[in-house]
């Protein structure tokens, strides 16, 4: 949790100003505020890695990159350094020559310095300074959510006295608990000022609310006129408040953390595929933590990724039900396979008619299984759970480039122009939306937007928000073409909105034809600028086995549907005498318009594969038991198969994932993501234009597609938390009271 | 109020001094024998005359304007000393031997020229001067003086050192309390503007220069030179960490020098009078006129440009009529600002007021500003204000300073009435020691010093109040707990001293008094 300090101190830029290496300053130095910004940006170039120079730590010579700060020289000679922050001097060190010992993190490393981190001063200097950050903090360990994963308690456990001195009749500092929402708790006594989550909301979240008033002793964190933290990253400060002082509302009081098993998995909340790390205790999930992955989410997660989790207890199928009347009644599986298998014999469907949904949190080995499935039921109708689901997508599924973020995320930081078509990261993407920001805020990136406005964290330029407007970007009109095109990196980004737009399909042709145009910049050997923002965590496995309808498939109207996982479907697009089943984990819309339930398990309850945006496989881990009579997935439809007369060809996991190498290798490859060549994206490139030409333009402005941040699948819709939250930041605190004071009851308060 | 001549009466009392000091006269009274080595001649300091003061308005007794400076000699021939360029104007600094008048002491020549790096000249940042008028020492009044009667000295002082540094522009940094100042510094810079001696092509030597004033908000911490730099980008007032120094990232991200009003106010008399003639007040090392300001218990406190290295009793004596009471009713005098450590009357008698001296004696010239304590003060309550100055100024930045300011304020209070065990003073004593040198700035030293100075001179003092209080109220814990108070049937803790034999032995007859 520790890795925010490495990260301002390590990384290139601590103040807006300064850098470590003065001979690499910035010429640029206005401070300009963007179209209503919500940050300062400077203009500091990225300083690159200079030559290494060595020093030695504690008689250990080692040799860093020069501008590194002396508390990575101490780190990389194996040397422990404590450290809460920037300022509060936990990490000093004794440098030879220096009168008084240093702080680590602030002292650039020197050739052929001498440093010591183990002297008797370095260790007077240590229990001083923890006796000074011990004097105003309370004594609340057995009561405080942080006990047992403390960095004050190990800190002075490690460093500090083994007595106290503080004994003053004036007793310790009271400080009041601030309101920061429903997601972050305070206890504000146990603050101990490093200013950590300050940064962090000012450099990452773009909270520029939350700073420090008052000074000395009476500095207090908050947001001076009250307010609660609206930022969709904001549970992040509870990792990064080294005390007690900023914890989890959710969580409070309910675990130790020495109680709890801890799972390393991935989230499905998004299409990111962050790295999480579940705590459970028993069959319950205590609550879920980022793990650091780099590539990914940094050490980022969302809220909803790390709040959602109570939606697991919440709306649970957990018995396979068959529909009597207008009631379900719970049935055995044997029972509830024969119903369907009734249910399709009598439905009377065959070939297309026979429908597969897949939804937004479906694994790659069910889809591969319902997808085979479906095809031995000798049916072709492999629909997504989207607005226009039922047709192929317009971007074809043929060339991976179409579909996926080739510029992977972490290349998000080297673009110096990104164009957002459609998309509001800041909500499809909260994780990857922060590297934007801190790209913005560091580099001179421009952003450019074409689609509904909203709050991204970053100024950028608004270009327009219909088909009529990137027509004009490619024209050439506009004052962010000039930027695009002085772009030594460029970046498109296309939400996975255009694709279910009525003008997608104008908009994807007009965008090939750009970026087949510009490829010597968007698309060479090194860099893929053009990139699709998926924002659902099944939906880049589907694209990838071929999860899509024939254009026969499409237009038959289906009598057997099988929804599994989809809970975003239309009701009145599902015929009135079709036969449905439902496969899922929650009792949410899905489920109510099926004929035969079959529970599923949540990802928090498998191990099975899934696959970002950038079309990374990666693998998820089953943190707990599956409640009551659920089953993974992919077994049921295995199950299934063999009661219709069509049984799958696997009878283990790894057997699935054999039939995923067959379709793509790249599904069991994992944590890596595989480069689509430049050859094969141009001329996936010439397909989409082809296959997109001659669209008529209706018009239609593009829309945000999620409204509501906290609430966007069967898990944070059953989510108490997301509920708050949503009333808390999306609908406000009087939603649903607007008529309280304007009736004639308010005449008696 | 003007300082410059000196009557007899003062001679006389400066001659009873003569056993201490030797003098330059006592040669003379005494007959040569045959045996004539001479000594070498004495120099005896102070006494500045008028025709070297450099602050001819320091009072304001005069027009402040454009057109009474330019009587008093400010801007002539300015045009010229620019002309000579930067190293010039650099090498005349270094020569003149011209410290940091703000409290630390840094030759300024030296820290002029880390402005003018090799290749300096390719680099388009921006440069600046900033001048420090962020006067906030308790005690320090020299800079106001400036900024209200001689505005354009300092003005002139922006142009020469800007030119040294090749600044672009000079931002003037006002104490935020200080309203008249301001509008004298703004009026001056207005009239330099329109004279031709501001802007583009200031003076006529081609040389574009801008003056800005900013106006502080009211923190003592600004006066820092970091925290100064990002109050004036308009964030909190936080010393930065050092390095990257302001001579590589400064203001704005840019190569910035801050320096205090008196420095560069005295640059443009250096330049046109020469560094030797600045050069010939003071010992070396510590050479020039400052401008001292003495307050506290004397007949006549003053603000007075003397030279460096003048006797501490003959700067009371001399200018401000002696300490009230007499010399003998002096307890101590703090000598260079709230920050540095008190000396007591011994001690003050011997020193000089110069850096090297005042190191001497533990103490510090900081800002110049001398505050005398004559006996009626409650030397420990004083110090105790002190610490609830630093307390209260403490921006909160780095632990040692943001809990042990508090933490030393509240046993500082406790001393004052004594209600402490003895064994408290050195754990308070470690606390300075704890909070010393472990900071971004030097507020945290700042903080400790006035408190090691006590203990260092007042010790006896501070564990008599101990022992009377112990003898009205009986035994005291660590922390300030009464032992009358102590309640058994609670839980207390047991390492608040309120059974240690010793607590019970520790009476004024059986405590050895200490040095």
């Amino acid at each position: 949790m520790l890795r925010i300090v490495s990260q301002c101190v390590a990384g290139p830029h601590r103040r807006d100003y300064s850098e470590k290496s003065p001979s690499q300053h910035t010429r640029r130095t206005t401070v300009r505020h963007l179209l209503g910004s919500r940050g300062r940006r400077s203009f500091s170039s990225t300083s690159s890695r200079g030559a290494d120079i060595t020093l030695t730590v504690d008689g250990k010579e080692v040799t860093v990159p020069q501008g590194s700060a002396l508390i990575q020289a101490c780190e990389a000679a194996g040397a422990t350094i404590p450290r809460f922050c920037y300022h509060d001097s936990m990490c000093l060190v004794e440098v030879e020559r220096s009168p008084k010992p240093v702080a680590s993190c602030a002292m650039p490393a020197m050739p052929g310095s001498k440093v010591f981190t183990n002297t008797p001063l370095v260790h007077e200097a240590r229990e001083g300074v923890m006796e000074f950050l011990l004097a105003n903090h309370p004594l609340d360990c057995p009561i405080c959510d942080q006990g047992g994963e403390c960095d004050l308690q190990d800190q002075s456990m490690r460093y500090g006295s083994d007595r106290a001195r503080f004994h003053e009749i004036t007793g310790k500092r009271a400080v009041e608990n601030k309101d920061l929402g429903p997601l972050v708790k305070t206890s504000m006594n146990r603050c101990i000022q490093c200013t950590r989550c300050v940064r962090f909301a000012n450099e990452v979240a773009g909270v520029e609310e939350l700073g420090t008033t008052g000074r000395g002793n009476d500095m207090q964190i908050g947001t001076y006129v009250a307010k609660t933290m609206d930022s969709e990253l904001s549970g992040n400060v509870v990792d990064l408040c080294p005390v007690g002082a900023l914890t989890s509302k959710p969580y409070a009081y309910h675990a130790r953390p020495w109680e709890l098993k801890n799972t390393e998995s991935i989230d499905v909340m998004d299409a990111v595929g962050s790295n999480i790390r579940i705590d459970s205790r028993g069959v319950e999930v205590m609550r879920i933590q980022p793990k650091t992955n780099d590539d990914v989410n940094e050490e980022w997660i969302s809220d909803k990724t790390r709040y959602a989790y109570d939606g697991l207890k919440f709306q649970r199928l957990t018995t396979p039900l068959i529909k009597r009347g207008d009631r379900f009644v719970s049935a055995t599986w044997e029972d509830a396979l024969a119903a369907i298998a009734d249910g399709l014999a009598a439905s009377g469907a065959k070939d297309d008619e026979i429908q597969g949904v897949v939804g937004h949190l479906t694994d790659a080995e069910s889809i591969v299984a319902l997808k085979d499935l479906i095809n031995r039921l000798g049916s072709d109708n492999l629909a997504l759970d989207q607005p226009g689901g039922n047709a192929a997508p317009v971007h074809g599924v043929d060339i991976r480039s179409n579909y996926l973020f080739n510029a992977t995320i972490p290349g998000v930081e080297k673009a110096d122009a990104i164009l957002l078509i459609g998309t509001n990261p800041r909500h499809e993407a909260a994780v990857l939306n922060s590297r934007i920001r801190k790209s913005w805020l560091h580099t001179g990136l421009e952003v450019g937007l074409v689609g509904e406005r909203a709050d991204t964290a970053y100024g950028y330029d608004f270009i327009g928000e219909d088909a009529k407007a990137l027509s004009n970007f490619i024209a050439g009109k506009g004052l962010f073409v000039e930027k695009f095109k002085n772009a030594k990196r460029p970046l498109i980004i296309v939400g996975s909105a255009l694709a279910e737009h009525p003008d997608g399909k104008a908009m994807y042709n007009d965008l090939a034809k750009f970026v087949e145009k510009n490829k010597d910049k968007l698309v060479t050997p090194e860099w893929n600028g053009f990139s699709i923002l998926q924002r659902v965590a099944s939906r880049p496995a589907a694209y990838e086995l071929g999860f899509v309808p024939s254009a026969k498939a499409s237009k038959t109207q289906p009598k057997f549907i099988y929804l599994l996982n989809a809970d975003e479907v239309d009701p009145k697009s599902i015929p009135q005498d079709a036969f449905v089943v439902y496969q899922g984990h929650h009792g949410d819309l899905g489920a109510q318009l099926a004929d035969v339930c079959l529970p599923g398990v949540a990802y928090t309850e498998k191990g099975v594969t899934w696959v970002n945006t950038e079309g990374r496989a990666q693998l998820g881990r089953a943190a707990v038991s599956s409640p009551g009579a659920s089953r993974e997935d992919w077994k049921i439809i295995r199950a299934l198969s063999e009661i219709v007369g069509v049984p799958l060809p696997y009878d283990d996991i790894l057997e699935v994932r054999d039939r995923l190498w067959d379709i793509s290798p790249t599904l069991v490859r994992y944590d890596v993501t595989e480069p689509t060549s430049q050859e094969i994206a141009i001329a996936g490139l010439k397909t989409l234009a082809t296959q997109t030409g001659g669209a008529k333009v209706a018009g239609t402005p593009l829309r945000k597609p999620i409204t509501n941040f906290y609430q966007t699948d069967p898990i944070s819709r059953a989510s108490v938390t997301m509920a708050q939250c949503t009333r808390a930041f999306v609908k406000g605190e009087n939603y649903g009271f607007s008529q309280v004071g304007k009736g004639p009851q308010a005449a008696f308060a | 109020m003007f300082k410059a001549s000196s009557s007899s009466q003062t001679l006389l009392r400066a001659s009873a001094l003569s056993a201490r000091i030797p003098r330059p006269y006592r040669a003379k009274l005494v007959a040569r024998s045959l045996a004539t080595v001479a000594d070498p001649p004495v120099r005896r300091y102070g006494g500045l005359k008028d025709q070297d003061r450099i602050f001819t308005n320091a009072y304001c007794r005069h027009d402040h304007g454009i057109k009474g400076a330019m009587s008093r000699g400010d801007w002539h021939r300015t045009k010229d000393i620019l002309l000579k360029g930067d190293n010039w104007i650099i090498q005349s600094i270094k020569d003149s031997g011209l410290r940091g008048r703000g409290g630390a002491g840094f030759p300024s020549g030296l820290k002029w020229s880390f402005m003018n790096k090799p290749g300096w000249e390719k680099d388009p940042r921006p440069r600046y001067l900033v001048v420090n008028a962020d006067e906030g020492e308790p005690g320090t009044c020299k800079d106001r003086e400036i900024l209200r009667g001689d505005p354009h000295k300092l003005i002139e002082g922006c142009l020469v050192a800007g030119r040294a540094m090749n600044a672009t522009a000079a931002y003037i940094y006002i104490r935020g309390e200080f309203y008249q100042e301001a509008s004298h510094v703004q009026q001056a810079i207005n009239e330099a503007y329109k004279a031709g001696f501001l802007g583009k092509d200031a003076c006529g030597s081609g040389y574009s220069f801008d003056v800005y004033v900013h106006r502080g908000a009211g923190a003592y911490i600004c006066g820092e030179e970091t925290a100064l730099i990002e109050s004036i980008e308009g964030k909190q007032g936080k010393p930065r960490l050092k390095p990257p120094f302001p001579a590589d990232v400064g203001l704005f991200g840019c190569p910035t020098t801050v320096a205090n009003v008196e420095t560069v106010a005295v640059a443009p008399t250096i330049c046109r009078r020469g560094s030797k003639w600045f050069a010939s007040f003071g010992r070396e090392r510590n050479q020039g006129t400052k401008l001292f300001c003495i307050s506290g218990h004397v007949n006549n406190p003053c603000v007075v440009e003397e030279e460096m290295s003048i006797p501490l009793k003959d700067l009371v004596e001399k200018h401000c009529g002696g300490v009230i009471g007499g010399w003998d009713n002096l307890l101590g005098i703090v000598p260079g600002g709230s920050s540095v450590p008190i000396l007591p009357i011994n001690k003050c008698a011997e020193v000089l007021m110069d850096f090297d001296s005042l190191k001497d004696a533990q103490s510090g010239l900081g800002t110049g500003a001398v505050i005398v304590m004559n006996k009626s003060t409650d030397v420990v309550k004083a110090i105790a204000r002190f610490s609830h100055f630093y307390k209260h100024e403490s921006c909160g930045q780095c632990t040692p300073c943001r809990e042990g300011t508090t933490w030393m304020m509240n046993m500082m209070d406790r001393m004052v009435e004594g209600r402490g065990h003895v064994r408290e003073i050195d754990m308070l004593l470690e606390l300075t020691k704890q909070v010393e040198g472990r900071t971004i700035c030097a507020l945290g030293d700042a903080a400790a010093w006035p408190i090691q100075g006590l203990m260092r001179h007042f010790r006896p003092e501070v564990e008599r109040r101990i022992a009377e209080f112990r003898a009205a109220n009986g035994a005291v814990g660590f922390g300030g707990l009464l032992k009358k108070d102590a309640d058994d049937t609670l839980a207390l803790p047991d390492n608040l001293g309120l059974r240690l034999p010793e607590a019970e032995a520790a009476s004024p007859a059986l405590e050895q008094p200490r040095a």
